[in-house]
C-alpha cells in the first residue's frame, strides 16, 4: 500500500480535479516539483506548464495550467491556476493559433505591440501544445 | 351606461402594470440561472484560496507580510458590492442598514470610514448620506469580469499599503437560496485566523520559491481580489433571485388588486341596472 496525498486542481472558472495522488508533477517557478504525500510544506508560484497526477490506481492525469500558485500541506496538494484544462480537452487548433500570432507579433518589432504579453501568450501556447503531444504520446 | 368609469379605467392600469411585473419576472428567472451557474463555478477557487490563506495564518512565516499584521486601527476601508439596478426587494437596502449600523459603532470607538463602492444604487445611496467615496465602479453588467473591479481593488490595497487605512472589509449579499439572501460584512484584511486547526499547529512555515516575499505578495493580493470577485457574483445571483421573488409578489398582489375592482365594478353595475329596471318598472305602473 503506497502512501496518497490529497489533490485539488481549481482554475477560476472550475474545479478540474480531486482525488487521490501517488505523485504530482507540477511546473513550479525555479523548476519542476513532484510532491508525495508529507512532503513538507511549500508555496510557489507556477509557470505555464504541464501538471501531472499519478493516481493510486497507476495511471497518470495530464492537465496544462497556465500558471498560478502551489500551496503543499503534507496530507494535501492545491493547484490554483488562472487556467486550467484537461490534457484531453485542449483545442490544438486555438493553441497553434496563438502561437502563430504570437510569433507574428514578436518578429514584427515595427508595430506598436505589448511585447510582454505576445511573450507570454507564445510561452502559454507552446506550453499547451507540448502537453497535448506528451498526452498523445502516452496514450 | 358610464357606471365605473373609475373603476374599469384603474382596472386597465393594474394589468399594465402587472404586465411588466410579469416579464420582469421571467427575464430575473432565466437570469437568475445564469448567475447561480456562474457563482457556483467560481465558488471553488475562492474557497480553495481562503482555506490556503487560513493555513497561512498558522504558519510562522520568517517574513511577515504587511497585510497579515495587526495594526491599531484608525481608519478602515470598505467595499460595498451593491447592484446597478432596483426593483429588487429589501436586496440593497438591507445591506445598506448592515453596514451603516457597523460605521456607527467604529463611529463611537472614532474609526473614520473609507469606502469604495460597486454598482450604481450603492453610489448614489453613500453619495447621498455624504460619505468619504474613494473609488467606484458601476454599469458591470451581469457577467462582470474580474478586470472591471480590479482598479477599484487596488485602489483600496495601496491605501493599506501606505497606512491610509488599517483594515479592510468587503460587504455583499451572500447566497443563501432563492428565498434568502444575507447581507454580509467580511474582513479581509488583515489576514485573520478565526479557528484553529489542530493539526497545523505548532512551528511550522512554508518553503518558499522563489522568496517568500514574492509568493506571498502574490498570493494576498489574488485573495483579496478572488474574494471580492466572488461577492460580486454571489451578489448579482442575489439581485436576480431577489427581483424574480419581489416581481413575482408584486404580480400575485396586481392580481389580488384586480379581482377585488372587478368584484367592486360588477356590483356597482348590477345595481345600476336593478335601479334602471325599477325605475322603468316605477314608471309603468304610474302610467
Amino acid at each position: 500500500m503506497t502512501m496518497t496525498i490529497h489533490v485539488d486542481i481549481v482554475s477560476a472558472e472550475e474545479r478540474i480535479y480531486s482525488g487521490l495522488a501517488e505523485l504530482v508533477i507540477a511546473p513550479a517557478e525555479e523548476g519542476d516539483v513532484g510532491i508525495a504525500a508529507r512532503h513538507a510544506p511549500l508555496l510557489t508560484r507556477l509557470r505555464a506548464g504541464e501538471v501531472r497526477v499519478k493516481t493510486d490506481d497507476d495511471q497518470t492525469l495530464p492537465f496544462f495550467v497556465s500558471g498560478g500558485i502551489l500551496e503543499v500541506q503534507p496530507h494535501m496538494v492545491s493547484i490554483l491556476a488562472d487556467r486550467a484544462v484537461r490534457a484531453k480537452d485542449i483545442d490544438e487548433a486555438a493553441a497553434t493559433e496563438a502561437k502563430r500570432r504570437a510569433e507574428e507579433a514578436l518578429s514584427n518589432r515595427s508595430e506598436k505591440l505589448d511585447y510582454t504579453k505576445a511573450q507570454v501568450e507564445l510561452i502559454e501556447a507552446v506550453a499547451q501544445l507540448r502537453t497535448l503531444e506528451r498526452w498523445r504520446k502516452n496514450r | 351606461m358610464a357606471v365605473g368609469k373609475e373603476i374599469r379605467v384603474k382596472i386597465a392600469s393594474i394589468k399594465n402594470t402587472q404586465k411588466i411585473t410579469r416579464a420582469m419576472e421571467k427575464v430575473a428567472t432565466s437570469k437568475m440561472r445564469k448567475t447561480q451557474t456562474r457563482m457556483l463555478a467560481t465558488r471553488p477557487y475562492s474557497k480553495k484560496i481562503a482555506q490556503i490563506i487560513r493555513h497561512l495564518a498558522h504558519a510562522k512565516p520568517e517574513y511577515t507580510h504587511p497585510f497579515m499584521v495587526d495594526r491599531t486601527v484608525s481608519r478602515v476601508g470598505v467595499i460595498i458590492l451593491s447592484s446597478d439596478r432596483g426593483l429588487c426587494g429589501g436586496l440593497n437596502s438591507n445591506l445598506f442598514r448592515l453596514s451603516l449600523r457597523q460605521f456607527r459603532n467604529w463611529g463611537k470607538e472614532s474609526v473614520e470610514v473609507n469606502i469604495s463602492v460597486i454598482g450604481q444604487k450603492g453610489c448614489s445611496f453613500f453619495n447621498g448620506i455624504g460619505a468619504k467615496i474613494i473609488a467606484q465602479a458601476t454599469k458591470l453588467g451581469d457577467s462582470p469580469h474580474l478586470q472591471d473591479i480590479i482598479g477599484v481593488i487596488r485602489a483600496m490595497l495601496d491605501d493599506y499599503r501606505e497606512g491610509k487605512i488599517d483594515a479592510l472589509y468587503v460587504g455583499y449579499n451572500e447566497f443563501v437560496n432563492t428565498m434568502t439572501q444575507k447581507p454580509k460584512l467580511e474582513q479581509l484584511l488583515p489576514v485573520k485566523s478565526d479557528e484553529l486547526t489542530p493539526e497545523l499547529a505548532g512551528h511550522w512555515d512554508y518553503l518558499y520559491e522563489p522568496d517568500a516575499r514574492d509568493v506571498l505578495d502574490d498570493l494576498l493580493v489574488r485573495y483579496v481580489e478572488s474574494i471580492v470577485f466572488q461577492g460580486l457574483v454571489e451578489n448579482n445571483a442575489c439581485e436576480q433571485a431577489a427581483r424574480m421573488v419581489a416581481m413575482k409578489s408584486a404580480s400575485d398582489n396586481a392580481g389580488k388588486l384586480i379581482s377585488e375592482l372587478q368584484l367592486i365594478y360588477n356590483k356597482a353595475r348590477q345595481a345600476a341596472i336593478t335601479q334602471e329596471i325599477s325605475e322603468i318598472v316605477g314608471g309603468a305602473a304610474a302610467v
